[in-house]
């Protein structure tokens, strides 16, 4: 049967977002010929629909259905109702990312194994590894079109990533280059090449960075076996007696509670929501939350060490011409204890405009400290970083029945303390992003606290336990074998690279397995 | 909003028979603005004036230098201070921001000034603001500034940020990587 699907109809696959993980698993099952029904709850933004103004294109493309915060991160205090910066849209979040798209590091995968014990963490070995992941991460390289892979040449760099490369060059560091982007460095997958014009956090308008938004969710519709919903905001999965999955119920773009009946159900609506989907679906069988026998659901949320360094210099910089974030040192990202912290973490370039500077610069500040850091925004360098931290079984989702959506549905609260690991990496990181700078020249250096997270991780994580994690190494529950989590959500621990190429190839593999698992009819 | 230039300030003078310097000189009591009527303020440049619809006009010269100090930028000039804090001149606001600017007053007395703006230089009037940082009205303010000030898209070219580029065809062929000194 071709799209459309009926809400009856109890073949199809129901796929919950349309991001770098729904959006690819519902193209690649089309693709197989499965029937697929995509229920986003966003609207569909494309290129010319995007907003180069960055305050306007929040606006467009941001999640911002309350949701609540607590723990000692310095996000509750500056953002208390935002503690994410992540997209409500077809797409999800690969409309704002910045296409970083690099690959774990071989221990990565193991870090229970080569960290050892740090006390607090609730460390664990993905059951899978480098070597299984490599044709997949070939794969997502080829499918997203990454720069510095499969013969693809590197994107140019622009100011900002040659103040930042020369610093570094001059303290030594030698894994320096403009990144594994997927942004086109020139014409590829029917997509223009990029033309350095910003913005890439609010939707390219040129279609160079890959999104979900405008090839694997149009190629699946165009197969006939893909159906996205837009604007369907999902309540809750629903099982039979057995405990199967077998329909989600969503609110329509009118508000109108709606049932869609499900051979499969597949969550993918980032770390926050997936969750909290999860614990929302609670039944008189699951009475802790859909496939929460571990108590796991919503525990280890992680969302990257994360910091920036600005940088003030004696000339202009104008580092917001171009490219948001190509440019890589990649030397610290090793496992080097002697640092006086377990993991590694990137430093990637980055720019904002004077409007999300005023707000992120330094949340809360006033006065001439501040204003004087601004009156030299032409002059200014700027990098993020990005590193692993540690997952703690208290940091994470849970329901907040206090406050409710525009749907009455409780909302999520997102815990989250920083480990002294994290901190630790934060401080070396900063002390190690000055000095770039300052070998470049710089007259000032500003250590610039975390922004609402980007990089949600975690929630719903992975092992071959069933005693310790949600999903098995598919991504598969393991209380609920027709259910499965194809985000980020399922990533055992979080490495320091920025994870979507991971959430892709994972949502590929994943694909194969359920097209296969349905062909032999276990599913 | 609007924000008029007023060019004939000397018809604004008193009849009491001050002079336009005398005016001037009383109008430092107002920071850098003075009031020419009820509701009516004008910078004392006569480089902008505002009507105002429910503020004391007093109290809207106190809350554009209350902006002003909490993010003071030299080159920025006080129209876009205005522009930033204009919102609290409503029926809406009006009560309670004569209630925040009457305890930005009293904070300045326990200083030791006749008021807020009785405060010479910005460092005495940073250490009322200091006082008051914790309160919601000064949160209120602060918060309010960093969209209301910092995205009028007026005031980027001041800090030499260019906005959108995609109409020009982005900085391919216009200097994405024209740094010349490194």
């Amino acid at each position: 049967m071709a799209a459309p699907f009926d809400l009856t109809d109890n073949d199809v696959v129901v796929i919950i977002g349309t991001g770098a993980g729904g959006g690819v698993l519902a193209n690649e099952l089309a693709q197989k010929g499965v029937s697929v029904v995509a229920l986003e709850a966003g609207g569909r933004y494309l290129p010319q629909d995007y907003v180069n103004d960055e305050w306007e294109s929040f606006g467009q493309l941001a999640w911002t259905d309350p949701r609540t915060t607590s723990g000692d991160w310095r996000v509750a205090k500056d953002f208390s109702g935002l503690p994410a910066w992540i997209v409500k849209a077809i797409g999800g979040s690969t409309t704002h990312w910045a296409g970083a798209s690099l690959r774990f590091q071989e221990h990565e995968w193991k870090t229970a194994s080569v960290y050892g014990d740090v006390e607090g963490a609730s460390l664990l070995d993905w059951p899978i590894d480098a070597a299984e992941m490599a044709p997949w991460y070939d794969k997502a390289e080829e499918k997203l079109g990454v720069t510095n892979t499969g013969g693809r040449e590197p994107l140019p760099g622009n100011n900002n990533y040659l103040v930042f490369e020369k610093g570094a060059k001059a303290l030594g560091y030698t894994q320096v280059h403009t990144g594994n982007m997927a942004i086109n460095s020139a014409t590829n997958d029917e997509r223009a090449a990029c033309r350095q014009t910003g913005f890439c956090f609010q939707g390219c308008k040129w279609g160079a960075k890959w999104s979900s938004a405008y090839t694997d969710v149009p190629r699946g519709e165009a197969t006939g076996n893909l159906e996205v919903r837009e604007n369907a905001h999902v309540a809750r999965i629903l099982h039979d007696d057995q405990g199967k999955a077998n329909g989600v119920e969503y609110f329509d773009k009118d508000g109108n509670l709606q049932l869609q009946k499900a051979r499969v159900v597949c969550v993918a609506g980032n770390s926050i929501e997936s969750p909290r989907l999860l614990l929302n679906s609670a039944s008189t069988l699951f009475p802790d939350g859909l496939a929460n026998s571990s108590g796991q659901v919503g525990r280890n949320y992680m969302r990257h060490m994360t910091g920036s360094v600005y940088a003030l210099f004696d000339k202009p910089v104008k580092m917001w011409r171009g490219t948001t974030m190509a440019g890589i040192i990649q030397d610290e990202s090793i496992h080097d204890p002697s640092r006086g912290f377990v993991g590694g973490y990137e430093m990637e370039t980055l720019a904002l405009g004077i409007p999300f500077m005023a707000a992120f610069l330094n949340p809360g500040a006033w006065g001439r400290e501040f204003t004087t850091a601004l009156d030299g925004y032409e002059n200014m360098a700027g990098m993020w970083l990005v590193g692993e931290d540690m997952p703690q079984e208290s940091n994470g989702i849970t329901l907040n029945t206090d406050v409710t959506d525009q749907y009455g549905l409780p909302v999520a609260n997102v815990h989250f303390d920083d480990h002294p690991n994290d901190v630790a990496m934060r401080n070396h990181a900063y002390k190690q992003g000055m000095a770039v700078y300052e070998a470049a020249g710089a007259t000032r250096t500003m250590p610039t606290p975390p922004y609402p997270s980007t990089h949600n991780l975690g929630t719903n994580r992975m092992s071959d336990k069933p005693a310790d994690g949600v999903v098995n190494r598919w991504g598969q529950a393991h209380d609920v074998s027709n259910l499965f989590v194809s985000d980020g959500s399922q990533f055992t621990t979080g490495a320091a690279e920025n994870p979507t190429l991971t959430i892709v190839a994972l949502a590929m593999r994943q694909a194969e397995h359920i097209a296969s698992e349905m062909n032999q009819k276990n599913l | 909003m609007t924000v008029k230039t007023i060019t004939r300030v000397d018809r604004q003078v008193p009849k009491s028979g001050m002079t336009r310097r005398e005016l001037l000189k009383g109008a430092t009591a107002l920071g850098t603005t003075f009031v020419t009527g009820t509701g009516f303020l004008a910078a004392s440049d006569a480089a902008w004036a505002t009507e105002l619809n429910a503020l004391k006009p007093e109290t809207f010269a106190t809350l554009v230098q209350m902006a002003r100090d909490i993010y003071p930028h030299d080159h920025i000039a006080d129209e876009y201070y205005v522009i930033a804090v204009k919102g609290y001149d409503s029926e809406q606001h009006a009560k309670a921001t004569e209630a925040g600017i009457a305890t930005l007053n009293a904070a300045a007395r326990i200083k030791g000034h006749t008021s807020y703006l009785g405060a010479g230089w910005e460092a005495e009037r940073v250490e009322v603001l200091e006082i008051m940082q914790n309160l919601p009205f000064f949160q209120q303010v602060r918060g309010g500034l960093v969209t209301g000030l910092y995205n009028q898209k007026a005031v980027w070219p001041l800090f030499g940020y260019e906005g959108e580029s995609f109409t020009q065809g982005g900085y391919l062929d216009r200097g994405f990587n024209d740094i010349n000194w490194l």
